[in-house]
């Protein structure tokens, strides 16, 4: 027991079992449901919610309470200002994911800014971003649905691209190798988890903390930016609110993929599983047919039931 | 300055008089007996729900399921009363189980994360969907009506006061009393050192879980004037309380990562909260911009509340 205990409580080990287990269930409830292109649809939403999460887990272990809880306010922006930028034009893509990445980098930058420089506590500061970010949404399309998706756009979302695989797709497993480029084989990524795990150590051997949290910031308000982009590719248009549902699965699943919230371990692999083991999760309980607050309790039920697997923290006495 | 190192409620104090005097020049009927209490009775769930999440912040954790439990209380309060056939007495038990009902959250969040070390902000967020669920499984869809006592009682008044000022006044009272009592010390050595705290012998699980069953009282309490103000039950109430008392914490001058702080400078802080949206709204900005003046200026305020407290 003591040999299989370890391997069972790796987040990588639990996440693949949970997908499985997960798609069994599915599949037993309602034929059909593992079939190839439900899994491609089920994947599709999976990708959505990994992409913001690769930010919030650039945040989270980056340490010092790292998270950020305007992603989905942010996702909002970049879904609002790409929608209005390409207006339903294949011209339009290009500058639309500029202006979306770009404006939403800069919110990120300024969070960064605020949590380094003014070091008020992340949660506080990005909590209170979502405030402003609501309020320029308001400003911007005047609280009415506006822009429309191109094209090409929703088809590179929706559709086969290649190999019967949407290139969203493709586009998360390009992410997925480029996060674990910068988290593993870079100094920059080694900084992050320095600074994470020890941050006075990480001051001390002199790296720019403070510069490279700003960073992550903004990177992370990149990420939801283009998500935004991509959610408005999935969904056809934008609304002032259509971000806020990604806030709290971007946290569970960093969680659920192995990254601790008090910084420095974790990888963007057992994110990207959790990413799909929460979706599932919520699509067997939708299909399930339960009601709405049944379906609540239960989410409520496994996510405390994954805190009591690897969410807990350390004992007082050691 | 040494006169505001252990006074941040003076800071805070302050800036409420600022936004009273905009508030006043900006809408000169404010000081009048009805405003102000209209003006207290909307504030009056803030404050209460800061006051409670204060406790929780001294000890070094954070409860962001307040507004589901503002909700449950409600739905469970509304729901016996009407099924007790809505009399005084049904009134009653309805406010009690009201009540334990938020103390039972409390203990719930207290004990999964004290007793079994589970992470605060994670699980809050957790047990708030669970709250929240259970609101929608006893009442689905909002409506169910309170007897027309309930809030004519809450915006009456008793010996020529007005019944939200009572409540406000109890609430202060509350407040002194715990801050005088040894628990109010234990809980700030608990997040300020918990491992020091452990060590002198501090019942910290005890103290933490007490600690989360006042933020679940002081929600309930804040449920419960809601409830006097929108008069019918409602599964969804409460939705912007979490951010709202924690800005409200901060903006008091007590510092989130626990150990100094003070419930009456989060009382203050949610009067400020309350103060910044009345100028906004009387200010005569256009409609589309006020959201986002609104969200500035509490960023700022909540940036400047931080600096002040760190110095």
């Amino acid at each position: 027991m003591d040999r299989i205990k370890p391997v069972l409580t790796n987040p990588l080990v639990l996440a693949t079992l949970s997908i499985v287990a997960l798609l069994a269930v599915g599949e037993t409830l309602s034929p059909g449901f593992a079939r190839g292109d439900q899994i491609i649809r089920l994947l599709t939403v999976s990708a959505i919610l990994g992409m913001v999460a690769a930010g919030q887990s650039l945040v989270v272990i980056g340490g010092r309470e790292g998270i950020d809880l305007s992603v989905g306010a942010l996702i909002s922006l970049g879904a609002v200002l790409a929608g209005n930028v390409m207006g339903g034009a294949d011209g339009g893509i290009l500058p639309a994911i500029f202006v979306a990445g770009g404006i939403t980098f800069l919110v990120g930058l300024v969070n960064g800014l605020g949590v380094t420089f003014l070091r008020i506590p992340p949660l506080v500061m990005t909590l209170g971003m979502t405030g402003v970010i609501q309020g320029a949404l308001i400003v911007i399309s005047r609280g009415i649905p506006s822009g429309n998706a191109a094209p090409s756009l929703m088809g590179f979302v929706n559709r086969p691209l290649i190999a019967g695989i949407p290139g969203v797709l493709w586009l998360w497993l390009l992410l997925g190798i480029g996060m674990w480029f910068l988290l593993r084989r870079t100094q920059f990524g080694y900084a992050i988890y320095a600074m994470g795990s020890n941050e006075r150590a990480a001051e001390l051997t002199g790296l720019p903390v403070r510069l490279i949290r700003t960073l992550l910031y903004g990177l992370s308000g990149l990420l939801a930016g283009v998500t935004g982009v991509v959610v408005i590719g999935y969904t056809g248009n934008s609304f002032v609110s259509v971000g806020d549902q990604y806030v709290l699965p971007s946290v569970i699943a960093v969680v659920i993929g192995g990254i601790s919230l008090a910084g420095g371990s974790g990888t963007y692999l057992g994110v990207m599983l959790g990413a799909i083991a929460l979706t599932l999760l919520q699509s067997v309980l939708t299909t399930l047919q339960m009601e709405f607050w049944s379906r609540q309790l239960i989410f409520g039920a496994v996510l405390l039931l994954l805190m009591l697997l690897y969410g807990r923290t350390n004992r007082l006495r050691v | 300055m040494t006169l505001f190192r252990n006074r941040l409620w003076l800071v805070t104090l302050s800036a409420l008089v600022v936004f009273f005097v905009i508030n006043w020049i900006l809408q000169p009927n404010l000081v009048t007996p009805n405003v102000l209490k209209s003006n207290l009775s909307v504030f009056l769930p803030v404050v209460l729900v800061a006051i409670g999440q204060t406790y929780v912040v001294l000890g070094g954790d954070i409860d962001l399921s307040v507004g589901p439990v503002v909700a449950l209380v409600n739905v469970v309060t509304v729901t016996i009363i009407a099924a007790l056939g809505g009399g005084a007495s049904g009134v009653l038990l309805g406010l009690l189980a009201g009540m334990v009902t938020g103390a039972a959250c409390g203990l719930f969040n207290g004990l999964l994360i004290s007793g079994l070390r589970f992470q605060p902000i994670v699980t809050t967020f957790a047990t708030g969907i669970i709250f929240g669920g259970l609101a929608l499984l006893i009442m689905p869809t909002a409506g169910l009506p309170v007897p027309a006592e309930y809030w004519r009682t809450y915006g009456g008044a008793v010996l020529g006061v007005p019944l939200v000022v009572w409540i406000f006044a109890l609430a202060l009272v509350v407040i002194a009393v715990i801050s005088r009592r040894p628990f109010f010390k234990h809980l700030s050595a608990v997040g300020g050192q918990r491992t020091a705290a452990f060590q002198t012998g501090l019942k910290t699980g005890q103290i933490r879980v007490l600690a989360y069953v006042l933020s679940g009282l002081f929600a309930a309490a804040a449920a419960l004037c809601l409830t006097g103000e929108t008069a019918s039950g409602d599964p969804l109430m409460g939705r912007t309380l979490a951010l709202a008392s924690v800005s409200a914490v901060v903006l008091g001058g007590t510092a989130l990562a626990g150990g100094s702080g003070s419930a009456f400078g989060s009382v203050l802080g949610a009067l400020v909260l309350g103060m910044i949206g009345n100028v906004i709204f009387f200010a005569g900005l256009p409609f589309d911009y006020q959201t986002l003046i609104q969200g500035l200026i509490t960023l700022l305020a909540l940036a400047g509340g931080v600096l002040v407290a760190r110095r």
